[in-house]
């Protein structure tokens, strides 16, 4: 017998009694997303940042390589989207659009769509994310039932940049991805 | 050696236990004023927990449901009976992709299956990518905590090791300037690596997809840069839909480190062009626990520490008195199942104050199973010496006249012993505290002289 007949003979020869699932009500939440959106972002050491803010940054020229999946940034960028991500080791922001965003978390929804490569929000050392104010949902099941069954091969939420507390507790932004996360509400 | 003697150990450096326990409670804290700002966490506590029963009874219904709909999306599925299996298979991908060196994320199921040690043995390069786990790597150690594998270390020690391993300066020892150290430690062998290994958070039945989290982003940044992804799964790690992950992602980081959400929440369905993904089931002793009624529901474990953080008995004896896998109250009541003799004196590491229960985000009711192991225990090993003393005790409580006569020898033989035979070995109250003043009177006699 294979080891998956084994296991799965083994659980149904235990005959469990079979529970319903709970229905998940709807909860609501914040009535001022935007502001709920913001403050979560700072919470989790990530920046708001209009749009004026992030073009003087960029014209100020403290990233030298940027990539950038949005047309209005087209101009600064510099990078072309690589066949081998590893080429983007020394990348040093990329700008993607996000779907939509939780205003609770402030968890925004990428999906490969938005990455064009799954490494980029992570190899970056610094990540823009572009996402609209009328995108915000006031919580993670508002999130799922707009997911619903959108299909992609993979996605994800960013709430905020790498972080550790691995040494002593103490914070430390940057560890492994991206070192800083500015997100812009358009 | 048993929990008592190992906390013992853990309790000499004083102020690094007292540090210990401090810290920890500072994030029960923290969890504790995070989940008051959601106005509904007691009815998503309940909502994750119901989630969970119907997962455990119907089990493999969803196992059977999440191969296929991971199949057709282009994933590989694996299946391992036990520890052995899961390290085999691994091996056997590696090997089939002439691979000798890996990057893996933090996975508390292949620490459990000591794959490291297994990979090692048969020449492959094992590289824990969790600043944590890096840590207790280099120091040979096993993580001490499921979601802060090296909190049991000061700055001073990760120095000291990092100006040893990574050529750090000596004595700088700046979180951040050592995490730095790591990055860019870490770096290389990301983009070197081609294969990464993770966890599973969650499967989602409907969907065939699972979810990993982290805040470093260590986890994606080897998977996306590798070309082979495996991914070890425990069988109890599946949730039927994909609107079930809106319950557990709201309460997992709160409950861990007292978050909102951890930053990084990624959904794997189907690998990136040219790319594998394969996912190894693993049993190790899960449907054994599956059968073992009163002990079945510390199988709906999100492994998210909390109980560890409130456990009043494992912040002052830290996670290697344990000597498990999974330490802390979860641990506890897990790991008898899997070697009764070895971990026979985990259930006894508690005050039963229930603690562990009310923190827990699915609503383990693990005091309750810590005492049932303990009868499961008594009865395995036969007469104990507590055993011998609660008969004693029912020999004197029973008349009265022995009653009377035995308080009046006890109170004459406290005052009057010497100290080094009242605090004997076999006095295990009076080890570190000393017993009461002894009144001179029973209480009986005082309520006659003076309550006449």
């Amino acid at each position: 017998m294979s080891s998956k007949d084994s296991i799965i003979e083994k659980i149904r020869s235990l005959k469990l009694d079979q529970k319903p699932l709970p229905e998940i009500p709807d909860f609501g939440g914040a009535t001022d997303l935007v502001q709920a959106f913001c403050t979560s972002i700072a919470e989790n050491n990530g920046e708001i940042m209009s749009a004026e803010d992030l073009i003087t940054k960029l014209e100020s020229g403290i990233y030298p390589s940027i990539f950038s999946t949005d047309v209005s940034f087209e101009n600064f960028s510099n990078q072309a989207l690589p066949v081998d991500v590893h080429s983007f080791s020394k990348l040093d922001l990329a700008i993607l659009k996000g779907q939509f965003a939780v205003a609770e978390n402030g968890a925004i929804w990428l999906d490969d769509a938005d990455l064009r490569l799954r490494a980029i929000p992570f190899i970056t050392e610094h990540l823009v994310i572009l996402v609209s104010r009328d995108s915000l949902v006031a919580n993670m099941h508002q999130a799922y039932d707009r997911l619903g069954d959108q299909h992609s091969g993979f996605g994800l939420f960013i709430a905020g940049p790498s972080k550790t507390a691995d040494i002593e507790q103490s914070l430390v932004i940057g560890a492994h991805g991206a070192k800083s996360l500015m997100v812009v509400l358009v | 050696m048993s929990h008592p003697q190992e906390a013992a150990e853990f309790l000499k450096d004083t102020a690094k236990s007292k540090w210990h326990d401090d810290t920890l409670w500072f994030i029960r804290d923290k969890r504790d004023k995070m989940s008051k700002t959601i106005p509904e966490w007691e009815e998503l506590r309940e909502l994750a927990s119901s989630i969970k029963d119907n997962v455990l009874g119907n089990l493999a219904d969803y196992l059977e449901e999440f191969e296929r709909n991971a199949s057709k999306n282009g994933i590989h599925i694996h299946w391992a009976k036990d520890a052995e299996e899961h390290n085999t298979i691994v091996l056997s991908i590696l090997k089939k992709k002439d691979c000798t060196a890996i990057v893996k994320s933090k996975s508390i199921l292949t620490e459990e299956c000591h794959l490291n040690p297994f990979l090692e043995k048969n020449g492959v390069e094992v590289v824990d990518t969790d600043l944590g786990e890096r840590i207790v790597q280099f120091l040979g150690q096993p993580p001490s905590h499921i979601v802060l594998p090296a909190i049991h270390l000061k700055k001073g020690e990760i120095s000291e090791l990092f100006h040893e391993r990574l050529g750090t300066e000596k004595g700088n020892e700046d979180p951040y300037y050592l995490t730095q150290a790591a990055r860019h430690h870490l770096r290389e062998k990301f983009l070197a690596a081609k294969v990464a290994i993770t966890g599973v958070n969650f499967g989602v039945a409907e969907t065939g997809e699972f979810v990993v989290c982290t805040n470093e982003g260590n986890a994606d940044m080897g998977v996306h840069l590798a070309d082979t992804h495996i991914a070890s799964m425990g069988i109890e790690k599946i949730i039927p839909k994909r609107n079930h992950l809106g319950v557990f992602l709201r309460l997992l980081a709160r409950s861990a480190t007292g978050q909102n959400i951890t930053n990084y929440n990624s959904h794997f369905r189907s690998p990136e062009n040219g790319k594998e993904i394969h996912i190894i089931l693993v049993d190790n002793g899960r449907t054994a626990q599956l059968g073992r009624e009163n002990f079945r529901d510390s199988l709906k474990c999100i492994r998210c520490g909390a109980c560890m953080n409130t456990c009043p008995i494992y912040r002052r004896s830290g996670g290697f008195s344990y000597k498990s896998t999974v330490p802390g109250p979860i641990g506890s009541i897990l790991s008898p199942g899997l070697d009764l003799q070895k971990h026979s004196s985990l259930p006894f590491a508690s005050t039963l104050c229930g603690s562990c229960t009310d923190v827990c985000p699915v609503k383990i009711n693990i005091h309750e199973q810590l005492y049932l192991w303990r009868q499961e225990i008594t009865k395995a090993q036969g007469t104990s010496i507590k055993g011998l003393s609660m008969k004693f005790g029912n020999g004197i409580f029973k008349s009265p006249l022995s009653y009377n006569y035995s308080g009046k020898i006890m109170r004459m033989a406290l005052k009057n012993l010497p100290k080094s035979l009242i605090y004997n070995p076999a006095n295990v109250w009076g080890k570190q505290r000393d017993l009461p003043p002894v009144p001179n009177e029973s209480f009986k006699e005082w309520v006659k002289k003076n309550r006449p």
